[in-house]
């Protein structure tokens, strides 16, 4: 039984499968599935009844979004597929991997993803820097195509989907998905007002379903292997396996494929080999920059959404940001802050204005001009900021470690201020 | 396609007055094959500017004007696209440009040491290139690399787990090409 689906082909230390060898694999069974009739219901109710949850940041179940998508004879005839390859959240390093280690799972994935709601178009948005999954992407869209998985009347089966890479230019605000969107259209990349949601009017106006890579990636193995397969797969209550990764000063840092619900002791001390000696754990971001400190207390809690919310926090990308005793946590949020100050896109008040103020209160903090009110204005901004309160998710993101980072650290704060320095020892 | 380059009654408003370049026969074939994977001209804006500079290093007023006029859009709307990417220069940059990551895992792991060491050994700041044109130093977010942190990009290739010996011979070995 296949219990990594999403990394059973990769091994970095060569190329990545070639379409012959995918194919050996396992792979591309969803084609030969397509041809002898599986109808797009069929796999839109088989990604509903698997569980599956956006992989990209929120955790929304796929099948569900889908589903959204307005079919049959009045529908728009044009629908798009977009897969989010922008990777920019700090401290993620998912995507990556399983582009550069197999990238015609992720082709597989939205072939499969295209059938299901009607799509002929699908893009990859991909950030820019990422120059060998670009070139590994290429290859497989055109080994695929050479094959006839890709372009039109695929298996003969009247199925047309054609797969084009977007290489963007960096700018972490892309990743939202209406700025994606708006990117992909060559504008200026703003988020969109939500209603109309992309699934009725996103790229063009048509009706378009955006993916983060590695949710796609889920899809090939639940097609293959079967609900049963899947549901088998998690130690917890949401479905499958998921990448998790640990960075910062651990013995052994690294992205792993492991099920959800495993405890966060056995990433952090069992494939990370825990602390480099001579340090302890002070905290940790689960999911990325965006995501609430934890603390060692955590570590039994279960890499699961529902689990992982109940202390105030969120799984997000599944990459987790460790914390150590000899790294200053303001120093930490403050690099935090120059990265959201600098993505800030502009478009809403709370956030073009707030993110600069914030930026600046930490880079006085640690050159030792900190004041007591200073204190109480970051504070403000945690509810400035705060999730409903700027127009998309950027802000809010940017207020998980503040808010957060002041409540766990807040005596480093506050020697920063009384010391006229920072404490520690950079 | 071929009004490109020729004296032109439009964009008058635009960056004192210059005009625009003539696009290169391989710059045009090259943003002739990205029409042909959107529906419209405006889409292909951040491809046509990647592709110039993919061939003139920079993205200059006199190339900005020469996409928009071939693509046929509003220069404002295309300046709008060029300012935002961090990835498209419009200033010229040295012949090597070294996007260092000075995200939070990298920092973590002493990337401020490390950023320190390249401006001591090429005499530069971020946004700053060097006398001989060789090196930018530019900072670039989270490189998605970060269990190999600290780490930068030169050109398009990524060094990893910097520190002082490898960044000395990372630099000497670009030197060399020159
Ligand atoms: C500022 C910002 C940046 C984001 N960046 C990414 C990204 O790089 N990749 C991604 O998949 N989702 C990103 N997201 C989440 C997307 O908006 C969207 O929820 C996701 O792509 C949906 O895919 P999923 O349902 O498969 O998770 C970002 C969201 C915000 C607010
Ligand atoms: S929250 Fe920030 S990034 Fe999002 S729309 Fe407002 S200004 Fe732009
Ligand atoms: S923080 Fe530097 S690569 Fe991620």
């Amino acid at each position: 039984m296949v219990t990594n689906p999403l990394t059973k082909n990769i091994d970095m230390s060569r190329a990545p499968f070639s379409l012959t060898e995918y194919e050996a694999a396992d792979g591309y069974q969803s084609i030969k599935n397509i041809a002898a009739g599986l109808n797009p219901g069929d796999v839109m109710q088989q990604v509903k009844d698997s569980g599956l949850k956006g992989r990209g940041g929120a955790g929304f179940p796929t099948g569900l979004k889908w589903s959204f998508v307005p079919q049959g004879e009045n529908s728009a005839k044009q629908k798009y597929l977009v897969v989010n390859a922008d990777e920019m959240e700090p401290g993620t390093f998912k995507d990556r991997l399983l582009m550069e280690g197999d990238p015609h799972l992720l082709i597989e994935g939205m072939i499969i993803a295209a059938y299901a709601i009607g799509a002929s178009v699908g893009y990859i948005f991909l950030r820019g820097e990422y120059k060998v999954a670009e070139k590994a992407l290429q290859k497989a869209i055109n080994e695929a195509k050479e094959r006839g998985f890709l372009g039109t009347n695929i298996a003969g089966t009247g199925f047309d989907l054609n797969i084009i890479l977007h290489t963007s230019a960096g700018r972490y605000i892309c990743g939202e998905e209406t700025a994606l969107l708006n990117a992909l259209e060559g504008k200026r990349a703003n988020p969109r007002a939500k209603p109309p949601f992309p699934q009725v009017s996103g790229l063009w106006g048509k009706p378009t379903i955006v993916n983060n890579v590695e949710t796609i990636c889920n899809l090939p193995g639940i097609m293959r292997y079967g609900i049963d397969w899947y549901h088998g797969l998690t130690k917890g209550k949401d479905h499958g396996t998921k990448l998790f990764g640990v960075s910062g000063r651990v013995k052994n840092p690294g992205c792993w494929e492991m099920p959800l619900g495993t405890p966060i002791r056995e990433l952090l001390e069992g494939k990370a080999g825990g602390m480099q000696d001579g340090l302890s754990l002070r905290g940790f971001l689960p999911g990325g920059g965006s995501t609430d400190f934890m603390l060692p207390e955590h570590l039994d809690l279960l890499l699961d959404y529902d689990e992982i919310a109940k202390v105030g926090s969120r799984l997000a990308t599944g990459t987790m940001i460790v914390l150590d005793d000899q790294t200053c946590p303001v120093g930490m949020i403050g690099n935090l802050m120059t990265f959201f100050s600098h993505e800030s896109c502009g478009f809403c008040t709370p956030c073009r204005d707030g993110l600069p103020w914030v930026d600046a209160i930490f880079k006085e903090l640690e050159s030792g001009a900190g004041k007591e009110k200073d204190l109480q204005i970051l504070h403000d901004h945690v509810d400035y900021m705060g999730p409903g309160k700027t127009f998309c998710a950027l802000a809010p993101g940017a207020t998980a470690p503040l808010g957060s980072g002041l409540k766990y650290f807040a005596d480093d704060f506050k020697r920063h201020i009384d010391e006229r320095c920072c404490p520690y020892n950079h | 396609m071929s009004e490109v380059g020729m004296s032109d009654n439009v964009n008058v408003i635009v960056s004192n007055a210059k005009r625009a370049r003539k696009l290169t026969p391989e710059e045009i074939a090259e943003i002739e094959h990205e029409m042909e994977l959107y529906p419209d001209k405006k889409a292909v804006g951040l491809e046509a500017l990647k592709i110039i500079q993919k061939h003139q290093g920079w993205v200059s007023d006199e190339s900005l004007l020469a996409i928009a006029k071939y693509l046929a859009i509003p220069v404002a709307d295309l300046e709008g696209v060029a300012t935002f990417f961090n990835l498209v220069y419009r200033q010229p940059v040295g012949k090597n440009v070294i996007l260092f990551c000075n995200s939070v895992s990298c920092w973590i792991t002493g990337c401020d040491k490390m950023k320190r060491h390249i401006g001591d050994r090429l005499g530069i700041d971020f946004g700053e290139t060097t006398a001989d044109n060789a090196f930018t130093l530019l900072p670039v977010p989270c490189l998605g690399d970060c269990d190999n942190a600290p780490v930068m990009m030169v050109g398009d290739d990524l060094h990893r787990r910097l520190d002082f010996e490898k960044i000395d011979e990372i630099i000497a070995n670009y030197q060399k090409q020159d």
